[in-house]
């Protein structure tokens, strides 16, 4: 009985970007704001799937439903996954929320370590010996 | 998508609480055809129950006349089931892997963009639902391991086989694996890992 069989595909070069577009338009889809104020031009922090968010204080008068919901979350570190899993709300609507939380400095983000172009065998090292006490 | 002061929140419960050392976390995305047992791998490892984020995504029509504008677009939501494991004080790995159409997740910024690497969850029965998910990997340069989940009425290919089949490097390691089992699941995130390290030790990590 034999498989089917599948191509190899090589490492993309990174396509030129099409005339008369600004670079993230096209292939990149939209994200959607319901909850939140920000436009679609606003501006995000940095904020990956695995960023650690810590709160840095309690809720203040003046914060939304959602920041003061977000805010009770992260007593203890939290991802932005997990807050995004916890809250019902999209990814995106998270970072948002989360960005205007920074900015008023009532929460920490911890920032994800990435692969990097330097290998980082200390980190695959740690992570290993992690796995091996499953 | 309401969301009023009165509902509840259901945090995560007291047991699942990272410790305040926690200072970093890295990702392992796991990918596979649907239904191949991808959840399944996440929970199997997971410390926590596995939790769901999603992304609602708009795609412009293709070929639709502009005038139509935004009621051409379509929304899409892409829910990724997720699961952490604690590997130290310090450092946290989150296991993504979801059941929604592949093409998607490739949408969802900085997802394997940040990852250590991936795992592709593949079916004998069904090999060439990994073929794209395969491809965009090597595409992006995101190191990949293939690990086999053992379908008792799948056909059992030599590792060889599946290799040509796959149209996979030499270095490339394929695992047999059982996703349901825990001890099985951790095998399988071992050899990204050695293969990954491998990887860093001749400098081809990238």
């Amino acid at each position: 009985m034999t498989p089917p069989q599948r191509q190899r595909r090589q490492p993309a070069e990174k396509a030129p970007p099409e005339p008369g577009k600004k670079p993230g338009e096209g292939k990149i889809p939209e994200r959607l704001y319901v909850l939140t104020g920000a436009t679609e031009d606003g501006d995000r922090a940095e904020l990956d799937l695995v960023t650690l968010i810590v709160a840095r204080s309690d809720a203040p008068q003046s914060a939304t439903p959602e920041q003061a919901a977000l805010l009770g979350l992260c007593i203890a570190p939290l991802s932005v996954a997990e807050l995004s899993a916890y809250l019902n709300l999209p990814y995106s609507v998270v970072t948002v929320l989360l960005t205007e939380l920074l900015t008023a400095e009532l929460v920490q983000a911890r920032a994800p370590i990435v692969r990097q172009a330097l290998p980082n065998r200390s980190l695959l090292e740690a992570v290993m010996h992690g796995l091996q006490k499953l | 998508m309401d969301f009023k002061s009165s509902d509840t929140i259901t945090g995560p419960r007291t047991e699942d609480h990272l410790p305040h050392t926690a200072q970093a976390a890295v990702k392992i995305v796991i990918v596979g055809g649907f239904g191949v047992g991808k959840t399944t791998m996440v929970g199997s490892v997971s410390e926590i129950r596995p939790l769901t984020t999603e992304e609602t995504m708009t795609q412009a029509g293709v070929g639709v006349d502009d005038n139509y504008g935004s009621d051409t677009k379509t929304a899409t939501t892409v829910a990724m089931d997720f699961g952490r494991i604690s590997i130290t004080d310090q450092l946290v790995l989150y296991l993504f892997g979801t059941p929604g159409q592949e093409r998607f997740w490739f949408l969802w910024n900085g997802l394997f963009e940040g990852a250590l690497g991936a795992v592709v969850l593949i079916d004998t029965r069904r090999l060439e639902v990994s073929f794209d998910v395969i491809g965009r990997l090597e595409e992006r340069g995101v190191p990949f391991v293939i690990a086999v989940n053992s379908f008792p009425d799948g056909p059992h290919y030599p590792v060889e086989d599946l290799r040509t089949a796959l149209d996979l490097s030499p270095d490339v390691p394929i695992i047999e694996c059982d996703a349901r089992r825990r001890a099985s699941s951790r095998d399988v995130l071992m050899t990204l890992m050695r293969f990954l390290h491998s990887l860093a030790m001749t400098g081809s990590l990238t």
